[in-house]
């Protein structure tokens, strides 16, 4: 099977979370799309290391994961204390930085 | 204490007069005036000394000078401060302590009722220290420095009584015009450093040898500038008249015997230079004669007796450097007429004071009148000054003047006999309007206003003229006597032989002594026989009323210098103003544009940051994309 296949599926998955970020308001769904993306990128490595025979792109998609996982912990966190102070998972509601 | 060091204490002396009065303020004002006239007469006392010391020496041991300190040492240029004494400088040192020291003494009592007494003589004593630093200065460095400190102390002292709006003015105009004079002197010096590496008068004379001509003239122009500017010559002369704002010993001191003849110093002094340039001596003779006539003809016109010696001053001063201009055969004959000048000029202007002092500080000579039944000496002293300056044998103006007539016609070439001319056509009009002087201030009848009471001035007053009228009486003799100056300044100057004799002295004494007749005939005719209004006419001739207005000296200077010199500074005001501040306040207007602009895109919302950010990546891998296919 042709590993182009799994470019596009990369893409498209890419290109899912990418609208779901500026689309959605949910800070939940927007940090799923962030995630989304961020995997769709681990599928980019992998494919490509799989093209080019070494193991590089591998070892990238491990570190990947390592970060995402951090993130996500840190990232929920945030999304709590806001939920919990404003009572809204809205991120259009987050906009007091302005000005 | 060896004969050098105590050069210093020439200078010295009348510079910690004023140093003690300036910062001393208030405590001083009871004594002041007594220890500046004597830290004065001591500096006289010292040069008096040094004058034994020189005639007792061989002419070629004559000159000392002593090094100070070293002044300026960058790389190759090295100035010493130094001072030299030699029988140039001994007549001036002479000539500014003695006189200067007089004057002191005329201030004493001219300036008893002003609370101002002890800066003014703050303010002397400086003017000596800086007129005696001018002189005695080895370099045209050390010169500068005197020659700058003499133009702050005639600016201090014509605006002396700043309180009169147009005498600050004056004192400003004098010290702007001094300005252009300054600059053509330190142009001066640094053609003398840039051609020659040297500054000093002993180098400069031994390059000047080796020097082109072509640089030897600009310099030559610039220092004729510099001498214009001080010595009040064409193109520059419009300040002195206006100088008379200061109080009258100052008129005296400064603007007539001794500060303004500094021209006459540069040009001697730098002998070397104009011998070596001849298109520059041709200008320096041009300017003198223009001068001469010039001032004799403002002269005509003036009610205000200190103007009327004012121009007279100017046109004097004119001769001189006319003189100066003739070379060799000119040199000592100038410095002759200066010494002269200073004698009968200062005595002329210091009775010209005790007039006003009796006068209720009246000046407009019109309001004066038979004033000789009430200020006897005054008379007298004023008449010996008189007599000296038409050159009536045997005052002092007789000699010097005919030398200076006899040099013109001997100089020779066609430029003889017109110069020769200019001078005695010069001694004629000087005779009218001295003699005009004369008649409406002591002859003819009373025109005073109501509650003037004339009395003769106090013996402070009336002693320095009396020394000066006798100075006028014999300083021209004894000067020239067995050509005792001539001989005394020779070694100074390179001499080129004997010159054709084209008038024979006795006839141009006959000539000068006829022309003199014709002046005073003249002023007899038109000012003694018909009464003299004491409101001048106003219905005269368009001559007469060009002459009044000093020729249009201001109005011309106004046209041509000032008002493009406005119009200079506006559009280079305008130009800094569009272009320089113009640009920089451009860039903080796109500053803050730009970013007022772009502050729209910090809304807040996290979601529109998100597209910018996918917008902004999407096209940088377009862009990549297209630079690669």
């Amino acid at each position: 099977m042709d590993a182009s296949n799994y470019l596009y599926i990369s893409a498209l998955l890419f290109t899912i979370g990418a609208v779901g970020v500026v689309v959605r308001r949910n800070a939940i769904v927007v940090f799923m799309c962030i995630e989304l993306m961020l995997n769709a990128a681990n599928l980019s490595f992998v494919t490509f290391s799989r093209i080019n025979g070494n193991l590089d792109g591998q070892v990238m998609a491990f570190f990947t994961m390592v970060v995402a996982a951090c993130e996500v912990v840190v990232g929920l966190a945030i999304i709590v204390a806001i939920y919990r102070s404003r009572r809204s998972a809205s991120v259009d509601d987050a906009s007091l930085l302005k000005r | 204490m060896g004969i050098s060091t105590s050069l210093v204490y020439l200078i010295g002396l009348p510079f910690a007069g004023a140093a003690i009065l300036l910062l001393g303020g208030r405590r001083t004002d009871k004594w002041g005036h007594l220890l500046a006239t004597a830290l004065s007469g001591s500096s006289f006392a010292v040069g008096v000394y040094h004058l034994i010391q020189m005639v007792n020496r061989p002419a070629e041991m004559r000159p000392i000078s002593q090094k100070l300190f070293e002044w300026i040492s960058v790389g190759s240029f090295n100035v010493d401060a130094g001072l030299l004494l030699d029988q140039l400088s001994i007549c001036f040192v002479l000539l500014i302590t003695g006189v200067g020291t007089l004057i002191h003494i005329y201030s004493i009592a001219y300036m008893s009722e002003d609370r101002d007494r002890r800066r003014f003589f703050a303010y002397l004593n400086l003017f000596i220290a800086a007129m005696l630093l001018l002189v005695l200065g080895d370099s045209y460095l050390s010169l500068y420095v005197g020659w700058e400190g003499v133009g702050l102390a005639s600016y201090l002292l014509i605006g002396f009584w700043n309180q009169k709006p147009a005498y600050a003015t004056a004192s400003k105009k004098a010290f702007v015009m001094n300005r252009v004079g300054d600059m053509g002197l330190s142009l001066a010096i640094m053609i003398a450093f840039a051609t020659m590496g040297t500054v000093s008068f002993a180098g400069v004379a031994e390059q000047a040898h080796h020097t082109s001509e072509a640089a030897l003239t600009a310099m030559g122009i610039m220092l004729l500038v510099a001498a214009a500017g001080k010595s009040a010559q064409f193109p520059l002369q419009a300040w002195l008249g206006d100088a008379m704002a200061g109080p009258t010993p100052v008129s005296a001191l400064i603007h007539a015997a001794t500060m303004v003849t500094a021209g006459v110093y540069l040009i001697t002094r730098s002998n070397f230079v104009f011998d070596a340039a001849p298109t520059a001596q041709l200008l320096v003779v041009i300017v003198g004669a223009i001068t001469l006539i010039f001032g004799a003809l403002i002269g005509t016109a003036k009610d205000d007796i200190k103007k009327a010696l004012a121009a007279s001053t100017m046109s004097q001063i004119g001769y001189m450097i006319l003189a100066t201009g003739l070379g060799p055969i000119g040199y000592a004959f100038a410095i002759m007429h200066l010494i002269t000048h200073g004698f009968f000029k200062a005595g002329m202007f210091l009775g010209a004071g005790s007039v006003m002092h009796g006068m209720n500080d009246e000046v407009n000579m019109r309001k004066f009148g038979a004033l000789r039944h009430f200020m006897p000496i005054t008379f007298i002293t004023f008449g010996i000054g008189y007599l000296a300056i038409l050159g009536v044998p045997p005052f002092a103006g007789f000699y010097s003047k005919d030398m200076i007539i006899e040099s013109a016609f001997n100089s020779g070439g066609m430029q003889a006999i017109f110069l020769g001319s200019l001078t005695l056509i010069g001694a004629a009009i000087t005779a009218f309007y001295m003699t005009r002087v004369m008649i409406l201030t002591f002859a003819g009848t009373k025109r005073w206003d109501e509650g003037v009471e004339p009395h003769e001035s106090p013996w402070l007053m009336w002693f320095p003229m009396a020394v000066l009228a006798v100075g006028s009486v014999t300083s021209g003799y004894l000067l020239y006597h067995d050509k005792a100056l001539y001989k005394w300044l020779s070694p100074l100057f390179e001499d080129h032989g004997e010159h054709e004799e084209l008038l024979k002295p006795i006839v141009v004494s006959a000539l000068a002594l006829t022309m003199v007749a014709i002046g005073v005939t003249i002023a007899v005719y038109k000012y003694l026989r018909e009464n003299v209004d004491s409101v001048a006419p106003v219905d005269v001739s368009w001559i007469t009323k060009f002459v009044r207005k000093d020729l249009m000296q201001d109005q011309f200077n106004e046209k041509f210098f000032m008002r493009p010199g406005q119009l200079l500074t506006k559009a280079l005001v305008t130009t800094e103003d569009v272009v320089v501040d113009g640009s920089v306040r451009g860039v903080a207007r796109m500053a803050i544009g730009s970013g007022s602009g772009l502050r729209g895109l910090q809304n807040g919302f996290v979601r529109s940051y998100a597209a910018l950010i996918l917008v902004g990546a999407l096209t940088l891998i377009a862009a990549i994309w297209v630079v690669v296919s």
